[in-house]
């Protein structure tokens, strides 16, 4: 048996001792992370600065303060690159935004599938400052640089069974270290309805402060919906599908008497945790105290996508 | 050599000299720092948050700590271990004072109104308000003179530390969204030192 063996593979190498393609890609994870690593202390931090946008400015919250990019890009929750506020910034540096094709399925003339390059071309970008209010009670002002999901729906060509939109995030426990716990039913999922998808305030973010969005700001491309909690936001997206039910979303899955649906900014309906009424503004300081939370985050024009419904029990 | 042959090669007043000394500064480092991290923008993006989750944090340390001794003391056969019990105990309040006051007042700005609901409402703040308000007895009698009033009531007075404990600990899992593992280990750490209390070895030693 030893001498067949050694005559087949002379160099006596035990196909035991062979590196498995699947451990030699996580070495090269390792170094590469090493590599970046060093890289990271030698270099400023605006090394990571990504590359500019070209876009429109818009009249949209033109007076309002903007938080500082700092902290913006700082304080995030990304369950998928950590549960702690500052795990995305640090985790989220090996993550690859490029390339990046986004599947539309489901409910379309269609199923086909769209390359960040050229979502990016299907409406121009513009600059849009909306506050984000988290359901932890905080928010921030953030100029985002996107397109209006409108304009991928139409391009998506949905049919008349599309009465909502799930949107998958990117999920790779590889890459993604918070994935490898199940703190959510991975991959994150969230979802609007079609009329809501429509609003002409649903953007669709690759970019923030005029430049390209950072990883941990859900880089390549995350939703923005300004009337609604922080977590409607889905970072990443990998996949759209429309459909005919209501999507389950991740945090409904999680906990369906705190998270609805709707997830729509009111101050009238409390959550289990966190008072809803009144919220911190990021970066104003130890002593700045708190300013009171609007009915739909202050954005009353969608107030008519919710005519007749008891926002008591769609939360 | 371990420090505890060390210390008590010592005299017990001078073993529970240094040891006290050794907590007054641990104890004063975390506040240290919180003023130095405030001072130069150390604090993150949510300043109030860090303060809320750094004082609280030490506030449940110091009640493990305190409960900590009894169980060491049984272990070691070291009695003037208890001498310190107290002022980790007296820690325990300060910074659970200072936990509700940054919440009163950097976070809620002495809104009283809002801090009513808000302690109503969420099942998370009552009961952390609650385990606040049982501190307040066992810091008020945690002098001699009320010792010496209150004899064996005192001891008895003293239990509650342990529906504190449960409290605080419920405080935090309710507090937390999602990802429980800080709860769990200060848990695991609360429950070891209930169960020391109950072992064989340190029940017969103690008598």
């Amino acid at each position: 048996m030893l001498l067949d063996n050694n005559r087949r593979n002379p160099s006596g190498i035990l196909p035991s001792e062979i590196t498995s393609q699947d451990l030699f890609e996580q070495r090269r994870t390792v170094l590469k992370a090493a590599g970046v690593a060093a890289a990271s202390l030698l270099l400023p931090a605006q090394a990571h600065a990504a590359q500019t946008l070209d876009f429109q400015k818009t009249a949209y919250g033109k007076d309002e303060k903007l938080t500082s990019y700092e902290d913006v890009t700082s304080y995030n929750n990304y369950y998928e690159f950590g549960t702690g506020k500052e795990d995305p910034a640090r985790e989220a540096v090996l993550f690859k935004p490029t390339p990046w094709t986004i599947k539309i399925e489901g409910a379309v003339k269609q199923n086909k599938t769209i390359s960040i390059e050229q979502l990016m071309k299907l409406a121009p970008l513009e600059e849009r400052i909306y506050r984000m209010r988290c359901v932890e009670g905080w928010s921030m002002v953030i100029p985002w640089v996107g397109l209006p999901l409108k304009a991928l729906v139409d391009w998506a060509q949905p049919t008349g069974n599309a009465k909502y939109i799930e949107f998958v995030s990117y999920n790779d426990p590889r890459h993604m270290p918070g994935a490898r716990i199940p703190v959510l039913d991975w991959p994150y999922l969230e979802g609007l309805r079609m009329d809501e998808a429509m609003q002409p305030l649903t953007l669709l973010a690759v970019g923030l402060y005029g430049k390209v969005l950072p990883n941990q700001n859900g880089a390549p491309v995350r939703l923005v919906v300004p009337w609604k909690y922080g977590f409607k936001g889905a970072k990443a997206i990998s996949t759209i599908r429309f459909v005919e039910q209501m999507p389950r979303t991740s945090w409904m899955k999680a906990s369906a008497r705190e998270y609805g649906f709707y997830a729509n900014v009111n101050p009238a309906v409390d959550h289990p945790r966190w008072t809803q009424s009144s919220e911190k503004r990021i970066g104003a300081g130890v002593f700045a105290g708190r300013i009171k939370t609007k009915m739909f985050n202050g954005y009353d024009e969608v107030g008519q996508l919710y005519a007749g419904m008891d926002l008591q029990k769609n939360f | 050599m371990t420090v505890l042959q060390w210390a008590s090669a010592w005299s017990a007043k001078q073993s529970i000299y240094a040891l006290k000394c050794v907590i007054w500064v641990g104890a004063l480092i975390p506040i240290c720092r919180l003023v130095y991290l405030g001072f130069n923008d150390g604090l993150g993006a949510n300043p109030v948050e860090f303060i809320e989750r750094s004082t609280g944090s030490w506030a449940l340390i110091f009640l493990l700590l305190s409960l900590g001794v009894t169980p060491l003391k049984l272990l070691t056969q070291q009695a003037w271990l208890i001498a310190v019990r107290r002022l980790l105990g007296l820690w325990m309040f300060a910074y659970a004072v200072l936990h509700v006051t940054s919440y009163v007042w950097l976070d809620y700005q002495f809104d009283w109104l809002d801090i009513v609901k808000d302690i109503v409402k969420h099942p998370y703040v009552l009961v952390g308000a609650a385990a606040l308000l049982l501190t307040l007895p066992l810091a008020a009698t945690s002098n001699q003179r009320a010792i010496r009033a209150l004899k064996q009531r005192w001891k008895r007075l003293h239990k509650i530390v342990y529906v504190i404990g449960i409290l605080a600990l419920l405080h935090f899992w309710w507090l937390v969204k999602k990802d429980v593992t800080e709860p769990v280990i200060y848990s695991v750490v609360f429950a070891m030192l209930i169960a020391l209390r109950w072992l064989p070895l340190t029940k017969k030693t103690s008598k």
